[in-house]
């Protein structure tokens, strides 16, 4: 009989945006997940946002057979598992945001212990790029390649308010981009002036999430804004 | 030096400059024709030795421009900030370059973010701007219907 790999309770970062009570059908929510019978969960279902909070164990159902289990997954879960345990993030800080991150990076807050580690200096072997501060008409360009230069799949992360509208420069200012997507599309953003290196890691891990589900940003939309449940 | 000896020997040299009240530096307003020779004083005096310029700016007052210059001593540890009023039609005055080097980029940059020209300066383009860029952006009647979202 099939076995479903032991659940552990995950950690959940705090995500206002998801509302239980009317975001997703009852047979997605995390508890009616659980108490599925276990054979179901390799059949079509998909796990919820909710469920991808935090850590996740890997993939698929064991089976229990004689003379050894076998383990019953989906490439595409497996992969995206894999990409959103090892984010390497580019070297990217235009302004104070920067700062932010190089503590994110350090010894006090070491955003390696989830999963998003070395920084590379080259685009090229980069998989997210983190807008830390101002964009200016002048550095546009530089941005915009140095994302064509990335290699697919890539991910973006807006970080503060200069990079998602132009912060406190949106106003009478002559040489500042009002937010990074208008240069390039942007996955996650984070609000803050600068953000606390708390907010990046949310960020970031905000960002697994949407790649172990492996949907389209309007696809999480929908999930999100699901009509509520009939009482 | 005390401020009081500093203003005293500082006004020798300027004919008719005034002095401002309540500021942490010593601040004279000066003529533009009285800077250059001003400066070269200001830089050279035993007593003073203004070896330093650690900041060059432009203020826009709409009526007139304003270049202002710090000053400080690294010999005798006093501060000067020198003001000059500029004409904003035709705002021009003479490079201090030669005499304090770093001069070079700070006008630069004022020149192309005022429009101040600086007589006599070795390489006057823009600093930062593109090259083709038109207008000057720091001055407060700087319009931009493409890049600027009025408040």
């Amino acid at each position: 009989m099939p076995v479903a790999l032991p659940q552990f309770k995950p950690y959940r970062p705090q995500m206002p945006a998801i509302n239980k009570k009317n975001t997703m059908s009852n047979t997605l929510n995390h508890e009616a997940a659980e108490s599925l019978p276990a054979g179901d969960v390799v059949s079509a279902h998909r796990p919820s946002i909710e469920q991808l909070a935090g850590p996740t164990p890997f993939p698929g159902t064991v089976h229990q057979a004689p003379g050894g289990n076998f383990l019953v997954s989906k490439m595409d879960e497996v992969i995206n598992w894999a990409r959103s345990n090892s984010l390497w993030p580019l070297t990217f800080g235009t302004s104070c945001c920067a700062i932010e991150m190089m503590s994110a990076y350090s010894a006090k807050y070491d955003w390696s212990r989830f999963g998003f580690e070395v920084a590379r200096a080259t685009p090229r072997q980069a998989d997210v790029i983190i807008i830390a501060g101002t964009i200016v008409n002048k550095m546009a360009p530089v941005l915009k390649r140095l994302y064509d230069q990335m290699a697919d799949p890539k991910y973006v992360v807006a970080m503060g308010a200069c990079a998602t509208s132009g912060g406190p420069f949106f106003y009478n200012t002559y040489s500042v981009v009002k937010g990074a997507d208008h240069v390039i599309p942007v996955d996650v953003y984070i609000a803050g002036c600068p953000p606390r290196p708390e907010a990046l890691i949310h960020a970031l891990m905000a960002l697994q999430v949407k790649i172990k589900a492996g949907m389209t940003r309007e696809q999480i939309r929908d999930e999100m804004k699901a009509p509520p449940q009939p009482e | 030096m005390t401020r009081e000896e500093l203003q005293q020997l500082i006004a020798t040299q300027f004919a008719g400059c005034s002095f401002e009240e309540g500021t942490e530096w010593l601040t004279v307003d000066i003529s533009a024709d009285s800077w250059k020779t001003g400066a070269q004083w200001l830089r050279q005096h035993n007593d003073l030795l203004f070896d330093f310029l650690f900041c060059l700016t432009c203020v826009d007052w709409k009526t007139h421009l304003t270049m202002v210059y710090h000053l400080t001593s690294t010999t005798y540890r006093h501060t000067l900030v020198v003001k000059c009023k500029l004409n904003r039609e035709k705002p021009e005055i003479e490079t201090v370059s030669d005499i304090w080097r770093t001069a070079e980029f700070h006008e630069r940059e004022v020149y192309e973010l005022f429009g101040v020209i600086f007589l006599n300066h070795p390489d006057l383009r823009k600093l930062i701007l593109p090259d083709e860029w038109e207008g000057y952006p720091l001055r407060k009647d700087y319009e931009d219907p493409i890049n600027m979202i009025k408040l």
